[in-house]
């Protein structure tokens, strides 16, 4: 088994507000992250394809494949939005760095045409990222 | 799939590599520049990763509005500007490696009432780093 890492940045705006607690609570729960005028972040995005490589080719996975994956399913849908209101797979939910590393997953699992999505880990900051990691068994489905 | 937060913080802190059951010659074999009876420092990073679910009502697996003042609470006013094999008790009598202050740190944070401790990883310099996690225990 052979993991590949490929990495892409996009820069969005968000705010966490949930909609049915009430404004004291929202405040006491996400803090600062509540200032309804939002507030923004360099996401960076490490994707992990893992498998075997082509005997052919000596590749898992052409990165140029990857790299076209990225743009379109997350540079274009993320990048220079605000994940609040303009991206339709994040609503209803809070687009805390776990939701929107989830979602990504989601996107991005059906897709990989050669080996199996193994890791997505997205840095909202150097200090905090969430990760999504395929179950143990191998199943990679669901959230 | 799993999904998992990683949170970073950082201490500065002396210590002395030196194990009271080897001798002087011993210890200077095994610890080389380490052993410096005057101690040495580093600045450690400390990443600190915790297991979902994700709350629904937050988003989150935790809030770091809790996990931050638990970890400063519990590690961070211990070990920053401490002179580890002084000031921590623990450090007495085991030697502040990595390995042990990385396991040492994992076992004051796994009482963390807000989400599941996965791991502790530790770079001790931009060079090395260690980890100890559930199946270290």
């Amino acid at each position: 088994m052979t993991r590949i890492t490929r990495k892409v940045e996009f820069s969005a705006a968000h705010y966490y507000h949930n909609p049915n607690m009430s404004a004291e609570e929202n405040r006491r729960v996400f803090g600062k992250c509540n200032n309804p005028h939002g507030h923004g972040h360099n996401y960076v995005l490490e994707v992990t394809i893992a498998g075997e490589p082509d005997p052919r080719t000596g590749m898992v996975l052409d990165l140029k494949e990857l790299k076209d994956l990225l743009q379109r399913e997350v540079v274009e849908r993320m990048d220079h939005r605000n994940l609040n209101f303009e991206v339709p797979e994040l609503e209803g939910k809070i687009p805390t760095c776990e939701n929107i590393a989830a979602v990504i997953w989601q996107l991005l699992e059906p897709k990989i045409a050669q080996g199996k999505l193994d890791r997505v880990r997205l840095y909202e900051s150097s200090e905090l990222y969430a990760e999504c990691t395929a179950d143990a068994n191998g199943a990679g489905r669901g959230a | 799939m799993k999904i998992s937060l990683t949170r970073r913080y950082r201490f500065a802190a002396s210590h002395r590599l030196h194990s009271a059951e080897m001798s002087e010659a011993e210890n200077q074999r095994v610890y080389g520049k380490c052993n410096n009876p005057y101690g040495h420092g580093h600045n450690y990073v400390v990443d600190v990763t915790l297991g979902g679910p994700v709350d629904p009502a937050t988003g989150m697996i935790t809030n770091l509005g809790e996990l931050d003042p638990f970890v400063e609470r519990e590690v961070i006013e211990a070990f920053d500007c401490k002179n580890l094999n002084e000031d921590v008790a623990e450090f007495r009598s085991v030697v502040p490696t990595t390995e042990n202050v990385s396991r040492e740190i994992f076992m004051r944070l796994k009482g963390y009432p807000g989400a599941r401790l996965e791991r502790v990883r530790i770079e001790e310099t931009g060079k090395n780093s260690f980890e100890f996690d559930e199946a270290s225990e």
